[in-house]
């Protein structure tokens, strides 16, 4: 066996033109598109292949979103999961590990203690009447972090008695790499989940938007391309940019519109306990109400209106479209570069015409961070119901100087009318 | 080879010992001087104690990043000494924001600057992460981009493991100062403990990572541990002001360990189980219920303490190098005395959050100000029925 030590030392050291090159892509394309697309050149093909496929993923994307909450729910665990896979097996093979196999159990369980941690922090918060009624799923709650936290070590102890004397080092990157991974794709992957509760409109304008960037900015810069945006990737254009940008907006506000109408999109998902079913039905929040506002004398001569009638969600969507279409485009660079660190061209085989799932949401990452952090920031208000039950938790003595401190401050406000006993 | 950081005062004082006795000697000492350090910023009290976390912290982050920069000869691409640094600025910032504002409300609350800050906290974090994000992606350069992509790896492990550690010590230690000083002195004992119990009666090799460690000097480690731990919080369960929650006093603008010790803190009698009565002669004990968790504590620092050990040992080996840095004259660097330290730390904060301690009461009330008035209002009522209910109102 080659002394794998020195070689990966050799491997860090130089530059990047060390790198083995990766086996041609293999063509994953359906027969039947090919039988179809046969006469075309192989340019033309392309497109249409690329074509075909982006109109098969929105289809499915509308088709899931009738579905329902709980089918959406599935399919972002299925792509974190795709996603995670594709990440795992670049770094087996840059690093010749996939002979390993503790690597490989350990890097799955990794990932299931993770999801476990995850699952149990979000979940139990809003399935809290489903689990109040099962005693061994109350055990789990109490000791939520507790029960992670041991099976997380386990998986750290297993890692430090598999530690193979010439492996050391390609045992402490994969490690690193599950690490970072697991950061990349679990927790964005709740927090898409945590604004999907938030109300579907949260889930689905933002991702919209990004597609919507991705593609009218292609179509911006295959008409008027002229001017390189980033070195790191040469087919982007200002001009793609700065059009994809304001189309994304246009967009962004017209959708919202749309959805911002439906219940459906636009109540927080809740967990029915007597039907056993995911329903979305409330008193839409002042959001979704129709204001008017009045039109900034500027815009007035060129719309020619006085006031407008708009929902307040459309604000917010402007806020999300300018992060999908400026910042957004950051996490598209961040894989770009990881793609040539690694000299890999896609992520994988899966989607034929547009490489592997992680291609496709190598943008929407940053996006589900922003909007968590947004809704957090300037939306919505802490959990009424969790706020409750910790404060049910709380010793005696606490809970009385709470109430105290409440009642005064509900007086104070005039929501609740001084009284003389209590 | 390590350059010789032993002190010249050190180095004339033993200058007629062989170099083994000699090097025991500068452990011994640089030993006690660690442990009468720790002892005297306990007595000056939390802040300072929290600046001194603080200053590790930096320190660890310091030694990790160098050998990143070690081993992949990447000290002269400039932006990344920078973006490593902001990065540990903002992760530092975050977690101090989000301490700062469970702790110290009302001084937040008073401040309007403060109050804005805490208020956004979030997003001004997170708009600070990803300005150094975007500036990771604007700076790579064509030649290097594995290398920069594998110090951004490297940097974020590295926060991962530095970072929260130490706020999750800094928790511990509001919770009452107890919480931080046995933990962290099992630690120590232990590895003092098996040392000992290694170099007298070492045998049986325990695991090849590190090849000086026994299983006698485990074992024996392990109850040397555990009745340590027993005695030692014995004798500071008496005392208010390790017992009691750190709090900030805004009347007097400084941190205060005065409280009503909770039951743990208070002495019980226990009935001794059969079998030990024998041994031991004594049908109850007097004992405080703060010494039963010490021995899981204890227990912990002994049998998985380690592991971060093994963990760090096996590092240095991937990475060929014999110590984190030269700090610590005869120790190493300063990782090298904290690494059993890291799991200790998230260890005891997840058992006071699943075991001891209910959910922080200012925090609530301050969630509680953020909501609707139509749900401040259901929720008050309801706590008001509860509290008629059992009978404290």
């Amino acid at each position: 066996e080659v002394d794998l030590e020195e070689r990966l030392g050799e491997l860090d050291l130089r530059s990047d033109s060390d790198v083995p090159d990766v086996p041609p892509a293999t063509d994953s394309t359906p027969e039947i598109l090919k039988r179809a697309l046969s006469g075309l050149s192989a340019r033309w093909k392309n497109w249409w292949i690329r074509g075909i496929l982006t109109l098969a993923m929105i289809s499915g994307f509308f088709l899931i979103i009738y579905l329902g909450s709980f089918m959406l729910m599935l399919l972002v665990l299925s792509i974190q999961v795709k996603c995670y896979h594709e990440i795992i097996t670049i770094g087996y093979r840059v690093y010749h590990s996939y002979d390993l196999p503790w690597f490989r159990s350990l890097s799955w369980y990794f990932l299931l203690c993770v999801n476990y941690f995850f699952y149990g922090e979000t979940v139990a918060d809003y399935f809290a009447t489903f689990v109040q009624r099962r005693e061994q799923l109350q055990f789990l709650i109490r000791y939520h972090r507790f029960i992670s936290f041991a099976l997380y070590l386990t998986g750290f102890c297993m890692f430090v008695l598999s530690l193979v004397k010439k492996h050391y080092r390609l045992q402490f990157y994969m490690f690193a790499w599950t690490h970072v991974t697991l950061l990349i794709t679990v927790t964005q992957s709740h927090l898409v989940i945590q604004n999907l509760f938030e109300g579907m409109i949260w889930f689905l304008v933002p991702i919209s938007s990004v597609i919507c960037n991705d593609i009218t900015a292609y179509i911006f810069g295959f008409f008027f391309g002229r001017t390189p945006l980033i070195k790191l990737s040469p087919k982007k254009t200002w001009e793609g940019f700065i059009g994809g940008f304001f189309s994304t907006v246009v967009f962004g506000f017209i959708f919202s519109y749309f959805l911002a109408q439906h219940q459906y999109f636009v109540c927080p998902v809740e967990y029915n306990s007597e039907t056993n079913r995911f329903v979305t039905e409330c008193e839409p929040s002042e959001l979704f109400q129709m204001k008017k506002y009045s039109v900034p004398p500027l815009l007035q001569a060129v719309l020619g209106w006085e006031t407008v009638n708009m929902y307040p969600f459309q604000m917010h969507s402007i806020a999300l479209s300018t992060f999908a279409s400026l910042i957004g485009p950051f996490g598209g660079f961040f894989a770009s570069g990881f793609k040539r660190a690694f000299k890999i061209k896609d992520f994988a085989d899966t989607i034929p015409g547009h490489g592997g799932i992680m291609d496709r949401f190598d943008c929407q990452y940053l996006m589900a961070t922003f909007v968590h952090v947004y809704i957090t920031s300037f939306i919505r208000g802490p959990n009424p119901s969790k706020l409750l039950k910790q404060l049910l938790i709380l010793q005696p003595e606490q809970q009385l100087s709470v109430y105290k401190t409440l009642k005064s401050h509900l007086v104070e406000k005039g929501i609740l009318q001084p009284s003389l006993k209590g | 080879p390590t350059s010789d950081d032993t002190p010249e005062v050190l180095n004339r004082a033993l200058s007629n010992l062989s170099s083994r006795w000699k090097n025991w000697w500068v452990r011994g000492i640089l030993t006690l001087a660690m442990i009468t350090f720790f002892f005297i910023i306990i007595y000056l009290g939390p802040m300072v104690l929290m600046t001194i976390v603080m200053c590790v912290q930096i320190k660890c982050f310091h030694e990790i990043i160098t050998i990143g920069y070690n081993v992949y000869h990447s000290y002269d691409l400039p932006w990344f000494r920078t973006l490593s640094w902001y990065f540990l600025l903002c992760v530092n910032y975050f977690f101090y924001g989000e301490t700062v504002t469970d702790y110290f409300f009302t001084l937040v609350q008073r401040e309007e600057p403060l109050r804005i800050l805490s208020k956004y906290h979030r997003f001004i974090s997170f708009a600070l992460y990803l300005t150094g994000f975007c500036m990771f992606v604007l700076s790579l350069v064509k030649k290097h981009y594995r290398l920069q992509f594998y110090m951004f790896g490297w940097t974020h492990v590295t926060l991962l493991i530095v970072v929260t550690q130490s706020h999750l010590i800094i928790h511990n230690l509001f919770e009452g100062m107890i919480w931080f000083i046995v933990p962290i002195s099992c630690v120590i004992c232990n590895d003092i403990m098996a040392y000992m119990f290694g170099f007298f009666f070492g045998r049986t090799p325990l695991i090849k990572l590190s090849p000086k460690k026994t299983w006698e000097g485990f074992i024996g480690g392990f109850f040397a541990t555990v009745l340590f731990g027993l005695l030692l919080s014995y004798v500071m369960s008496g005392y208010r002001c390790f017992t009691c929650p750190v709090e900030f006093n805004n009347d007097t603008n400084s941190f205060t360990v005065d409280c009503e010790p909770s039951e743990l803190f208070q002495l019980q009698e226990y009935n001794i189980p059969l079998v030990l009565q024998s041994v031991v002669g004594w049908k109850t004990v007097r004992m405080y219920p703060f010494q039963i968790h010490s021995i899981a504590l204890s227990t912990f620092a002994s049998l998985i303490g380690p592991f971060g050990g093994f963990f760090a040992s096996g590092f240095k080996r991937a990475f060929k190098i014999k110590d984190f840095a030269n700090t610590i004259p005869g120790h190493g660097g300063i990782m090298d005395r904290f690494d059993c330290q890291y799991l200790m730390a998230t260890f005891v904060n997840v058992y006071i959050a699943s075991f001891i301690r209910g959910p922080n009461p200012s925090k609530l009330i301050q969630q509680f100000l953020t909501l609707r008035p139509d749900q401040q209002l259901h929720i008050f009522n309801t706590l008001k029925a509860h509290l008629v209910d059992k009978g404290i109102l």
